[in-house]
């Protein structure tokens, strides 16, 4: 019996130590990724037919504004508005349907590139904007909207999700934790030792690694050998799936099939979603210098967007009515957007020590007394008061 | 004083349910150290839990049980097996409260047994306590007594921030009078306490040093110094009062501990009290510290960790009367 066998779940396997573990299915993902919106103009004779109309509806409106969302906040990169902005242009689809299957009282732990599932979680805009605005490191309440911050270090938010999830499933409480990372993530040491824990502790977590093509500058080809993100699991004794991550039915389908394991079995779920990154990696890169630009006019075909109207206008499902309407909606939101950035924040350079610790150390009371003591300096000169 | 701390553990336990702990071999064995021997027998797997052996793991498992309430208590095995635990503790546990704007606090203990003098080899012997002073958001915490081991992991667990709680292996076996049923009260956390009283320098230590501090003060009454001991307990924060205080007493101050010299705590230290304590000095403040060198094998590490000879030539350094050639630079420069 090879460990394919196994994976496959075609013959028994008796551990030799421990206690009874259970049989977590198959642990590979099926060689093609799930797709559901066809790329032909019949929808591929309808396998996305077991969804209903108005999800798909949903989900196309939530992929309008999300592209809107990616454009405006590129734009306030470039006005200044930003200090950088890490577009998901091409990946909406990974982002808010996946976020979109979360029940109010999972958890989504972000990386920095996911805005948009923030915004799916029902964070405002501009506390989402905040940690790339440059005012503070977070803008919103996680515990408000069950969101941990935006991470930046790779990877690094996977454990966290781990001991979450752990700690609500030791409480009696059957939630799950959705972890977002990048392909790049996958060959950070805290990605394995998550998944590692996840599967041990059984814990309620669903990785989901959007595979957009590169990290930074490095392709995929250079980051990782195996046959797919999704094969990564296996070695972990979790499940892993592979999911076209440009189909915004496939991704609700499989992140909710993954998300509804993890609550039912207690169990984690590794899915790849592969995408495609449009824009370069923030507004500080240069993607001529690794990528040819035929490489992402290829993609173009291929856009979420693209698929999901193609889709619903094959099905019937799509009107010009239905289209406006959610252009106007995603307008709203770019002018809520705009306006909101209009004017600079100024944010409190003495809450620089005000949440160091519970209780501020007297070096940090010192300190913060100096700092108080230039800016009655500079108020003095400038003729202005502090607060 | 591993019977104290396994006391405070057991006491945590059974005080607050939401406290967990978990690392490797915390289970079953109770630790390298048997700090959590018989945890998991009386509170079960869920509430003491043998962890894979992934240091980042475990610290990152042990925040996201943090941010949903839970208080855990870590222990990495050995100082020199944190170190890959490091991004997960200066990244996410020294700054969750801040990145949040304190919504999310991380009420985290992690127990690192720590320093030399027990003959282990390499990665067994480290002192590393300066990475995390220098880390801000975390509270850096060495007990010297058995009475404080108890006392302040206490006060480690029920901080609601997260605390690097450095246990000195070589003080694990002190015998010392301790009464398990009614441990002593002992001073909070973050105030230094004098140890021993003396008029004519102060010996600035935490942690193993202590100890030896307290041999060479006595070795030093030979020599008519009357020295005082000063364990400040906790390295953030950091007790400038008590500790100027003792150095204004006594005009002198000596400053040791085992980890290297070079930007180590004990350079801090000299640096707080010259800047506080200037007119009060009658001699630079002295450091006597470990080299700057990798942990050394055992069979040379006692060349290495400051004993009683060094604290006692510092000491007599202390005298500092000027050269006849008036070059303060050679006083410096004695051993």
């Amino acid at each position: 019996m090879t460990l394919l066998d196994r994976a496959q779940g075609s013959a028994p396997w008796t551990p030799q130590s421990t206690g009874p573990r259970t049989e977590p299915g198959p642990l590979l993902p099926d060689a093609a990724p799930v797709r559901l919106l066809g790329e032909d103009a019949a929808g591929s004779a309808g396998t996305a037919a077991g969804l209903a109309p108005e999800l798909l509806r949903t989900l196309h409106r939530r992929l309008v504004t999300g592209r809107r969302f990616n454009e405006q906040a590129t734009a306030l990169a470039k006005q200044g508005r930003l200090a950088v902005y890490p577009s998901s242009t091409g990946q909406e689809a990974c982002q808010i349907a996946a976020a979109g299957v979360l029940q109010p009282t999972d958890w989504l732990f972000p990386s920095y590139r996911d805005s948009l599932a923030a915004v799916a979680r029902g964070i405002d805009p501009v506390e989402v904007l905040t940690l790339l605005r440059g005012d503070a490191h977070s803008g919103w309440d996680p515990r408000r909207n069950r969101t941990a911050p935006l991470a930046t270090p790779l990877a690094t938010q996977a454990p966290h999700a781990v001991g979450l999830a752990r700690a609500a499933a030791l409480r009696g409480e059957r939630l799950v934790a959705l972890v977002l990372m990048g392909d790049g993530a996958t060959s950070e040491g805290d990605f394995h030792e998550a998944l590692n824990f996840a599967a041990v502790l059984r814990a309620p977590v669903v990785f989901l690694v959007q595979n957009n093509g590169y990290a930074i500058s490095v392709p995929l080809a250079k980051q990782s050998a195996a046959p797919s993100l999704a094969h990564k699991a296996v070695g972990y004794g979790l499940p892993g799936r592979l999911v076209d991550g440009n189909d915004a039915a496939a991704v609700h389908q499989v992140v909710g099939e993954a998300v509804e394991y993890a609550r039912d079995t207690g169990g984690p779920v590794l899915v790849e979603a592969i995408t495609y990154r449009v824009d370069p990696h923030t507004n500080a890169d240069d993607p001529r210098r690794y990528r040819s630009p035929e490489e992402a006019a290829a993609w173009r075909d291929h856009d979420p967007l693209v698929l999901m109207e193609r889709h619903l206008r094959a099905a019937g499902l799509l009107d010009e009515e239905q289209r406006s309407a959610a252009a106007a909606e995603a307008e709203a939101l770019a002018e809520r957007m705009r306006a909101a950035f209009r004017t600079d924040p100024r944010p409190d350079p003495l809450d620089l020590f005000a949440h160091v610790y519970a209780e501020p150390t007297p070096q940090l009371r010192e300190q913060e007394a100096l700092l108080r003591a230039e800016l009655a300096a500079e108020a003095e000169s400038s003729g202005e008061e502090h607060r | 004083m591993a019977q104290a701390l396994n006391r405070a553990l057991r006491d945590a336990l059974r005080a607050d349910p939401s406290v967990h702990l978990l690392g490797e071999d915390v289970g079953a064995l109770g630790g390298v150290f048997r700090v959590t021997d018989g945890l998991t027998a009386e509170f079960g797997e869920d509430r003491c839990t043998d962890t894979p052996l992934a240091e980042a793991g475990i610290v990152g498992t042990a925040v996201g049980m943090a941010m949903y309430g839970l208080r855990p208590v870590v222990e990495l095995q050995f100082d020199a097996f944190a170190y890959p635990a490091f991004e997960q503790l200066a990244s996410h546990v020294a700054k969750m409260r801040n990145r949040t704007a304190g919504r999310l606090p991380l009420p985290l203990t992690v127990r690192i047994p720590y320093g030399g003098g027990i003959g282990g080899v390499e990665h067994h012997g480290d002192s590393s306590e300066a990475y995390y002073v220098h880390t801000p958001g975390l509270h850096v915490m060495a007990p010297a007594t058995v009475e404080d081991a108890y006392g302040m992991l206490r006060a480690a667990i029920a901080s609601d921030d997260p605390v690097v709680f450095l246990e000195p292996k070589r003080l694990y076996w002190s015998k010392a009078e301790w009464d398990p049923e009614a441990p002593a009260a002992t001073a909070p956390p973050g105030r230094a306490v004098l140890r021993r009283e003396g008029r004519s320098a102060v010996l600035i230590a935490y942690g193993p040093s202590v100890p030896v501090c307290l041999e060479a003060a006595e070795a030093a009454r030979a020599d008519g110094w009357d020295l005082a001991v000063l364990d400040l307990r906790s390295l953030v924060p950091f007790d400038d009062e008590t500790v100027c205080a003792a150095v204004r007493r006594t005009g002198r101050a000596v400053v040791v501990h085992e980890s290297s010299g070079f930007a180590g705590v004990g350079a801090e230290i000299a640096a707080r009290v010259t800047e506080r304590c200037f007119h009060h000095l009658e001699a630079p403040v002295l450091r006597v510290a470990g080299f700057d060198i990798p942990y050394p094998p055992p069979m040379l590490e006692r060349h290495h960790l400051p004993g009683v000879d060094r604290i006692l030539d510092a000491v007599a350094r202390l005298q500092w009367e000027s050269s006849p050639s008036g070059d303060p630079d050679e006083g410096a420069g004695r051993r």
